[in-house]
């Protein structure tokens, strides 16, 4: 079984349980923090005075486990990662709303999760909390286009996570991240002894026993290490429509079934249609590329693909089709294998490549004459001139689909949910 | 009835849980909803969602004309056709639920020792104010960002957890009287 499981990527209210499994969610959540003392804002606020640490020892803890028990179960296998939603770097819009946060959270002594905990038990500084909430939310609403650009794009780095930034193994960030907490825990109990006066001595010994399983986790993610590329090439499945069947492929029987391939002029049909969005990435060399290429198509060599595959998990409207190219099809099909290894959906590759693209839409214009090569993914024709996409059959007449006859492969498959994850 | 309703309404509260095990379980279930859903926890989206659907009601024309509020509920969208609706409401179940089973549902306002009710009710209202505005404007709350982010390993995540953290410590010692 893999996780998450793909019965979210709709939620709606065509399928109303996926609500009550959110809902069951947001239960456990308030439960919990209301039971943990969140609903009291004096123990929020006392944080900031170091004579409680609560709130940064609950917090805390729950990263630490909840990190812990996801990167072990993408350790194992049972859990694809480029599938859960990562929230996106902004950084300049996310360091002033960060600041403000705390500005509202020591001034309001709450912060919004934690004033619903408060309402529902009868704190009337909850309740005016969660309504100046509504208040605040309402006025970024009206005021959010007046900084729109900025809001959008300033700092802006997309799916980045912390061992990206480093360069480091994600087990080791893991394991950093556990000794930096517990190195946390220790300093808040020494403040909660000098500034708040408790008797520490009677804190559970338990406590150290959980300390020592989060460390041996995050040691054991180091040693097992996440899934590589060829591993999670292995376990992807497709879901098609073959004669009105549902069968499920493996990547090599997409391959061999000839599922993957899409004839030159699906893609031009598919770049005519308004409805799709057809994202060509073009594999081959950048001199290749300048020669010719198909109109707004992206140059990314084979051997660039890996470090693309944030930026492309970030971007993931539903309707768009990815399209690789190259001279035939040796080098796309390799750069298709990392890419649906990698989970970025409704992945092709053009059928015969560049050199098909030409023998159908371009074989008698001028500037461009048939070779004899017969060394495999080289182009197969000379040019005059390194015109790009500024010749004809670039960018053929949208009209030309209607004569060309191809068997349709392109069939879009949803992985996340429209909604797409995150507090949007 | 009466006792009874003073039995469920006013009893003496009990302990909350130790921080670490409230930490723990706080963890599953974070754990839990991102195995299972691949979306962590939030909640300041469905306050957003909550406010524009209002609006929607009142004045549809404007939810359409204003860029931010389009992409909620422009059109025929339902704002609260989100994942982070049901998660709302459900905290709020929850939060009631716990109260009821410890004893803690009163009506009472939890405030420093040196304030007046009153300005109690002021500030938390300024700071709900404050807090969504922001929470907003980093695109996601304590929830929302720091807890699940954090778990993620986000890089934008960590660096509005230390701004929460950094704005509150830096503003703590200017409302010292609201607290102690």
């Amino acid at each position: 079984m893999q996780f998450p499981l793909t019965a979210f990527n709709n939620v709606s209210a065509a399928n109303p349980w996926t609500y009550v499994i959110f809902g069951l969610i947001g239960f456990a959540f308030g439960f919990t923090l209301e039971m943990s003392g969140f609903g009291n804002s004096r123990k929020l606020a006392a944080q900031f005075y170091f004579t409680e640490m609560t709130v940064l020892k609950v917090m805390f803890t729950a990263i630490v486990t909840a990190m812990v028990l996801l990167f072990g179960a993408v350790s194992l296998g049972i859990l694809n990662f480029n599938l859960v939603w990562v929230n996106e770097t902004y950084l300049a819009s996310g360091i002033l709303g960060g600041l403000i946060m705390g500005v509202g959270f020591i001034v309001g002594g709450f912060c919004p999760t934690t004033s619903l905990a408060s309402a529902s038990t009868g704190k009337i500084d909850g309740m005016l909390f969660m309504l100046g909430g509504f208040v605040g939310a309402f006025l970024f609403g009206e005021t959010e286009k007046y900084f729109d650009h900025w809001y959008s794009t300033a700092g802006y780095f997309g799916r980045v996570t912390l061992d990206q930034v480093f360069g480091l193994p994600v087990g080791v960030v893991v394991l950093l991240v556990v000794l930096m907490a517990l190195f946390m825990f220790w300093g808040s109990e020494q403040l909660e002894r000098i500034v708040g006066k408790r008797d520490m001595s009677r804190e559970p010994k338990l406590r150290l026993v959980g300390a020592g399983l989060l460390a041996a986790t995050a040691l054991a993610i180091v040693f097992i290490g996440t899934p590589t590329t060829e591993e999670k090439y292995d376990r992807v499945s497709f879901n098609r429509t073959v004669e009105k069947e549902q069968v499920a492929f493996t990547a090599d029987e997409m391959l061999s079934s000839r599922q993957a391939f899409v004839h030159p002029g699906e893609l031009l049909k598919t770049m005519a249609d308004d409805r799709l969005i057809a994202s060509i990435i073009d594999v081959r060399s950048e001199a290749d590329y300048n020669l010719f290429h198909i109109v707004n198509s992206i140059n990314l060599p084979v051997a660039d693909i890996k470090s693309a595959i944030p930026s492309l998990l970030t971007d993931q409207t539903p309707n768009k089709v990815y399209i690789v190219v190259s001279n035939d099809e040796a080098a796309a099909t390799e750069a298709w294998k990392i890419l649906v290894a990698e989970s970025v959906p409704n992945v092709y590759i053009l059928e015969g490549g560049i050199n098909n693209w030409i023998a159908v839409f371009g074989n008698d214009e001028d500037g461009i004459t048939p070779l004899a090569s017969a060394i495999m993914d080289t182009l197969q024709y000379a040019f005059n001139a390194a015109l790009g996409d500024r010749y004809g059959c670039a960018n053929p007449s949208p009209l030309l689909e209607w004569e060309i006859e191809f068997e349709p492969k392109i069939q879009l498959q949803l992985k996340r949910d429209k909604s797409g994850g995150g507090c949007g | 009835m009466t006792t009874f309703k003073k039995s469920l309404f006013n009893r003496t509260p009990k302990a909350y849980v130790h921080p670490y095990f409230g930490g723990m379980v706080l963890g599953i279930i974070l754990f839990l909803a991102l195995l299972i859903t691949g979306n962590g926890l939030g909640s300041s989206g469905a306050t957003s969602r909550i406010v524009t659907a209002a609006t929607d009601l009142v004045a549809p024309e404007h939810v359409d004309t204003t860029p931010y509020l389009l992409k909620l509920a422009g059109g025929d969208k339902n704002p609260f056709d989100d994942w982070i609706v049901p998660v709302f409401f459900g905290a709020l179940l929850g939060g009631f639920s716990s109260g009821m089973i410890f004893g803690r549902v009163k009506l009472e306002t939890t405030k420093g020792p040196n304030i007046s009710d009153r300005t109690r009710w002021l500030i938390s209202f300024l700071g709900g104010v404050l807090f969504l505005y922001g929470a907003r404007l980093a695109r996601g709350c304590t929830s929302g960002q720091a807890l699940t982010g954090g778990a993620t390993l986000s890089a934008g995540s960590w660096v509005v957890m230390f701004a929460i953290f950094g704005g509150a410590y830096a503003m703590a010692y200017f409302v010292r009287k609201f607290w102690n």
